[in-house]
Order: structure tokens, then C-alpha cells, then sequence
């Protein structure tokens, strides 16, 4: 129950965030991707915002044995580089360069009534299934 | 670089550190928004009322966004739909065999200091420029 209204939270938390840096607008996302044209490097400053919060604060959580309301972090453990890894950020990279968005804003753009938005949402999904029919793990 | 927003850019993205600290401080959890979306289809049926719940989230944020500031945020329209539709395949088919995406890799992997996180990172911001700078080459887009 406690851990369902904390994801809750902070779900709200995040939506707000994208919306007030802006990120929720994938013609502002593409002008970052955008280098040769009319730059606007606004997301890395949503970076760094987010990483100067992160990279304090994940130190002395992860230092703890347990997070408040569960046993054990789930954290991956995984370290090597692989081939999946690079071949897959590099399509994820196509598709957010062809559309703007990335999962969390194509979520949030339906509290916007994106239509967009959810031919986005929807599209991901259909992403997910046929990645566990093509690649077998 | 007129459209240059970096205090509200610096702020959002600090709501969004603090988002993800508070998920990851209680309920040990990473914040990686495709794992989420992904995980509410696959996980085990207790496992799915919080994703559920945090994407649910997300979508009322925007919404109280709007209700605060009394800015109705526009919402681009008359996009290339082959484009959302073959791009958000894209997105949804690499996030899961990358094992994340922008929140996932971006922000809690590289807080993590985890190496996958860094390269996975520069990776889909490379092949994200690749891909705008050559849509605008062949004139799909503006």
C-alpha cells in the first residue's frame, strides 16, 4: 500500500518535472538533437539538474541495506558492455530522433490529450512485444 | 539557440532527481520509465499496481502542470504520422533490448556510475542527432 502511493508520487513529481523543463515537447527535445541547426541545449541541462540531484542522493541511499518500505534494491548488477546494449540504445536513439519523444514525455503527453501521444505510447508497446519475439533471452 | 530555457530546464530536472531519489529511497526501485512500461504487461500481478500507479503519475503531473501555471502547454500536431509510428516501434523494440532509456540509462544508471549506462547514453544521443540530422537532409522534416 505504502510503496503503491510512493510510486504514485513520484510519478507526479516526474510528470511535473517534464512539463516545467519542457520535455514534454518533442519539438523542444528534437532541437537539442538537432547540432547543425538551431540548437537548443536545454536537455542537457535537464541532465544535469536531475544528476546533480542523483548522484549525491543515490550514494547514501544505496549505502543503506534496505530501502524504507521493501527488502533489497533492485539495482542491476549487470557491468560488461555488450552487443544488445549498444545495438539497442542505437535504435532507441533512431526512433527519438524520428519522433521527440522518449518513454516518460510520450507518457506524460496524454495529460496534455496528446493524440500523438498515444499513437506514441502505443507504438512503444508494440516496440516491447516484438522484441521478446525477435530476441530471445 | 533563442529557445534556450536553462533555469526551468535546471529546475524540472532536479523535480526529476528528486522523483527518482524518493522511488529509489522507499521502495528501492530504479526509475526507468521503459522498464515500467514494460514491466506492467510482464511482472507478476502484485508487481504491477506500482508501475501502473507511477505511469498514472506521470500523466496527472503534466495535468496539475497545467492547472498551476494555468499555461496550457501546446501539443504539436500535424507530425508525420509514419513517423511516430515506425519511431515509437524504434524506441519501444531498443529500450528492451538495451535495457533503458533516457531515465533508466541517463539519469539513475550514470548516478549509479554504471560504465553500460555512460556508453548506452552517448549512444542513443548520437544516433538521435544521426537520425535528425538526416531526416532534415532528405527533407522529412522541417
Amino acid at each position: 500500500m505504502k510503496n503503491n502511493l510512493v510510486a504514485l508520487f513520484a510519478g507526479i513529481l516526474f510528470g511535473l518535472g517534464l512539463a516545467l523543463s519542457q520535455m514534454i515537447d518533442p519539438n523542444k527535445v528534437l532541437h537539442f538533437l538537432d547540432v547543425t541547426g538551431n540548437w537548443d541545449p536545454s536537455l542537457a541541462f535537464v541532465m544535469m539538474g536531475a544528476l546533480s540531484v542523483t548522484m549525491v542522493s543515490f550514494r547514501f541511499i544505496l549505502k543503506r541495506s534496505n530501502p524504507i518500505f521493501e527488502t533489497g534494491f533492485h539495482v542491476s548488477k549487470q557491468t560488461a558492455l555488450s552487443v544488445p546494449l549498444i545495438l539497442g540504445a542505437a535504435t532507441f536513439g533512431i526512433g527519438w530522433g524520428m519522433t521527440g519523444y522518449c518513454p516518460g514525455p510520450a507518457v506524460a503527453s496524454l495529460g496534455l490529450f496528446s493524440v500523438e501521444g498515444v499513437v506514441m505510447v502505443v507504438s512503444i508497446y508494440a516496440g516491447f512485444f516484438a522484441e521478446r519475439f525477435v530476441v530471445k533471452k | 539557440m533563442e529557445n534556450f530555457t536553462p533555469i526551468s530546464a535546471l529546475l524540472g530536472g532536479a523535480l526529476i532527481g528528486v522523483s527518482v531519489s524518493v522511488l529509489l529511497l522507499l521502495n528501492g526501485r530504479m526509475a526507468g520509465i521503459s522498464g515500467i512500461m514494460n514491466g506492467v504487461f510482464v511482472a507478476p500481478k502484485k508487481e504491477e499496481v506500482w508501475r501502473i500507479l507511477f505511469l498514472v503519475g506521470l500523466v496527472l503531473g503534466a495535468m496539475l502542470f497545467q492547472f498551476i501555471t494555468q499555461d496550457s502547454l501546446s501539443v504539436r500536431e500535424n507530425y508525420p504520422l509514419w513517423l511516430i509510428v515506425c519511431g515509437g516501434f524504434f524506441v519501444g523494440f531498443g529500450t528492451r533490448m538495451g535495457s533503458g532509456c533516457t531515465s533508466g540509462h541517463g539519469i539513475c544508471g550514470i548516478a549509479n556510475f554504471s560504465k553500460r549506462s555512460i556508453f548506452a547514453t552517448l549512444t542513443f544521443m548520437a544516433s538521435g542527432m544521426l537520425t535528425v540530422f538526416t531526416l532534415k537532409f532528405f527533407g522529412a522534416v522541417s
